[in-house]
């Protein structure tokens, strides 16, 4: 048992810490989101120089090689700077598709690019009437010679809207919610019959609803075997899923910390406030929250890159559970203890409320988790 | 990072776990599985098995008969004996009474009373609480005036558990009024037998009686039992109060519990179904296993810590154990109640379901369920309640 970092990952996370710190303040992030895309391409490039859009690919395939351990420590820090760019969309969802799933061309012709920030891609795996339910996929692709038609809706695509290439689930088999006969396809996010339509969410990142109407593919755009892409999505669902709860640590600690300053310096009735009992019980109530949280996510870091699919299930969705419902002890905490100003759009806190709400819900919220650890027995089993 | 147990602590575990299997008495066990108390001949009995082993105070130094386990180490045992389950050893002795002795007691002392708080022949309880003195420990008025080469202690102390039992009690009393209140107070040993010592037993909300008032009349304690120095006592109190909680969190004990809930969930049927198959239960469940493996991940984290901590600093996750762990205890009593349903309404106390022959009214496992869940309030009360383990973060940790 070790909760150490390595020397190569302290450095690692020292130097994300220190360009965010540098170039991600609150003042520079509203700068960062005024672009079209909705984020900075000048971050972008910054993050591909530091090396963190190689981050998590194999080093023969033109990454770094680095693991579950890295991913935590890289969206920790975003979560903290509450970055806007696409890292989680692009890198760890569909760069999870390619990295287990990628046949050799596919990985040779897009990783690379990805790695170096000249490529954006954003995966297409919800739909409008799937809520949660990722195998719930009415989208098709039906053969068209040696290639496939793609029709349907996707859903919340994350920064679907700016990507270059999306990665769609389409059904090739089966029906509506079933786990086999899911496909999954490479298209060109202009190509015709494509439909974006993007707006920004909550928490002033970028979604968008996609219709696919008629899109041809050829067979060069498969991912994986054909009908058999539900391991491969539920994979990169977990692995997804722990790197947001890294993120929303990264920001419970920033909410923390804020608030902490707030009670230390905010004078009312001739005080500080922090020297209210009933206000510092709620501050560490955020801290107990933290900590508790902070735990989940590493275990459900050190399983969620583990072979044992119901093991997976079970750690990730204990760990989503845990976050969600620390996202709202420590979101209305932050906003009740700073008073009036944690309402506004100029104080920081209300910012790191609203993208924690979102994670809530992203990958699945809180009951959703609870009802799957439920329904898979549980943590505490007789055979454990 | 690599949160996983290593190969040479996965077979320590295995080792734990077949000893525990093997050696602890199926009454001993069957017992505690039941929700019933531990009697005193019973966990005699089982110190004196851990003691022939070797591991009746594995986190005591070498040389007063420790093992030398890593806090890992420690700490997996003490999970396996939970999950057993078997009864953890007496902490006034082997916890709490006992590092005192061998860190700030005379040479006397430890020769003295160490092996006999090992092998439980000197049964240990603690005096600090006062009736006036709660979560304000240090506001105690038992006093001891020096007369000689005794001390001649007037006072009363309160909520001593299982004092009924006790050889020994190791007491806060005051030594000098007159200094400020923390620095006035002493930390003596006195021989319950001793001219002057009267037991009350206090019934609690649960029927049972295992805490007491201990009243102090003129009893002449010889200054031999001053541990350390006079009035230096609340320092050790406090090395006291931090070394409890190496096993504060109990997650051991709430994983048991839920293990237990499921089995017995098992059993019942509500609507025409088994409990365990409804939704609504399972995830009520699941809630509370997940605050549950937070809760043991952040243990894992402290120990792991522990080791390369300077020594009496303190990792700040380690204040959250006390709270969370008496919360989920809690809970887990909580969905027994749920389980239970109608039948947690008979009161049978241990002692009229020992002396009859008829069987239980409702199932055989129902009657200890409403006394653990009324007992089990007292959780996040002892041992500094939940709200001062909140003042401490916020002023320790928060710096508020």
């Amino acid at each position: 048992m070790d909760f150490d970092l390595s020397e190569e990952q302290t450095m690692l996370k020292d130097s994300v810490e220190r360009l965010l710190k540098d170039q991600y303040g609150f003042e520079a992030r509203s700068k960062h989101g005024t672009g079209e895309a909705g984020y900075s391409d000048k971050m972008w490039n910054q993050y591909a120089e530091l090396g963190l859009l190689a981050l998590p690919f194999a080093e023969e395939d033109g990454g770094i090689g680095g693991g579950a351990t890295e991913t935590m420590i890289v969206m920790e820090a975003f979560g903290g700077a509450l970055i806007l760019e696409p890292f989680f969309a692009s890198i760890i969802l569909a760069g999870g598709v390619l990295r287990h799933a990628g046949n050799a061309d596919q990985k040779a012709a897009l990783i690379p690019a990805m790695a170096e920030g000249s490529l954006k891609m954003a995966f297409a795996c919800a739909e409008p009437q799937g809520r949660y339910d990722l195998y719930d996929v009415e989208t098709t692709a039906t053969k068209d010679g040696d290639g496939w038609v793609i029709n349907g809706k996707k859903a919340l695509v994350l920064h679907g809207d700016s990507a270059d290439k999306l990665i769609v689930s389409a059904r090739t088999a089966g029906n509506a919610r079933d786990e086999d006969g899911i496909s999954l396809f490479i298209i060109d996010a202009d190509a015709e019959g494509v439909t974006r339509n993007g707006y920004p969410t909550q928490d002033g990142l970028r979604a968008a609803e996609i219709t696919l109407q008629s899109v041809k593919v050829g067979p060069d755009a498969l991912i994986g075997s054909e009908g058999e892409a539900w391991p491969v999505i539920s994979r990169v669902a977990d692995e997804a899923i722990a790197a947001l709860c890294a993120e929303a640590v990264g920001c419970f600690e920033k909410m923390h910390e804020l608030t902490l300053e707030y009670l230390k310096t905010r004078s009312q009735f001739g005080t500080t406030i922090g020297s209210f009992q009933a206000l510092q019980h709620r501050a560490v109530d955020m801290f107990v929250e933290l900590e508790q949280s902070r735990s989940m996510t590493m275990y459900a870091s050190m399983l969620a890159t583990g072979d044992d699919a119901v093991e997976r299930a079970r750690a990730v969705s204990a760990a989503k559970a845990q976050i969600g419902e620390s996202a709202k002890v420590i979101g209305r905490e932050a906003v009740q203890l700073h008073g009036g100003v944690g309402m506004t759009m100029e104080y920081a806190i209300g910012h790191y409320f609203k993208r924690t709400t979102m994670l809530d819900i992203l990958f699945g919220d809180a009951n959703h988790h609870l009802k799957r650890l439920a329904q898979l027995d549980g943590l505490i089993r007789e055979d454990s | 990072m690599d949160l996983r147990f290593t190969e040479d602590e996965l077979a320590f575990r295995d080792e734990v776990r077949s000893f525990f299997r093997q050696a602890l008495p199926a009454s001993i066990r069957d017992n505690i599985v039941a929700g019933r108390h531990t009697s005193k001949e019973e966990l005699v009995t089982w110190t004196r098995i851990l003691h022939d082993k070797g591991w009746a105070v594995p986190h005591w130094p070498v040389e007063h008969g420790g093992t030398g386990w890593s806090p890992v180490k420690q700490y997996i045992y003490l999970e396996e004996m939970s999950q057993a389950p078997a009864p953890a050893p007496l902490a006034f002795g082997v916890n709490m009474v006992g590092p005192v002795i061998y860190t700030f007691g005379n040479e006397a002392q430890k020769s003295r009373f160490l092996p006999r708080i090992a092998t439980l022949e000197d049964w240990w309880c603690q005096g600090f609480s006062e009736p006036g003195s709660g979560s304000d420990l240090a506001s105690l008025k038992t006093r001891a005036v020096r007369d000689g080469d005794h001390y001649v202690v007037n006072g009363q102390k309160t909520w001593t558990t299982l004092a009924q039992h006790a050889d020994w009690i190791f007491c806060l009393v005051r030594t000098d009024p007159d200094a400020r209140k923390q620095a006035g107070i002493s930390f003596l040993l006195i021989d319950m037998k001793t001219p002057g010592i009267t037991v009350r037993p206090i019934q609690t909300i649960d029927g049972g009686k295992e805490v007491n008032e201990v009243f102090f009349d003129d009893v002449r304690v010889p200054v031999e039992n001053l541990v350390g120095e006079e009035n230096k006592g609340w320092n050790y109190a406090k090395f006291l109060l931090g070394n409890e909680r190496v096993n504060i969190a109990r997650v051991g004990v709430s994983k048991e519990r839920i293990r237990r809930i499921k089995e017995l969930a098992a059993l019942q049927r509500v609507g025409g179904e088994r409990m365990i198959d409804q939704p609504e239960f399972r995830e009520k469940v699941a809630a509370v296993e997940v605050r549950l493996k937070a809760l043991e991940m952040t243990q894992l984290r402290v120990l792991a810590g522990e080791a390369k901590r300077e020594k009496g600093t303190q990792d700040p996750a380690s204040s959250i154990l006390k709270i969370k762990g008496s919360e989920i205890q809690q809970a887990t009593t909580e969905l027994l109640m749920d389980v239970v349903g109608p039948y947690a309404m008979p009161y049978q106390s241990e002692e009229a379901i020992d002396g009859r022959n008829e069987p239980d009214i409702g199932p055989d496992w129902a009657s200890t369920i409403a006394p653990a869940y009324f007992n089990t309030r007292k959780v996040s009360i002892y041992g500094g309640s939940n709200e001062i383990q909140k003042n401490i973060i916020a002023k320790a940790i928060l710096g508020l």
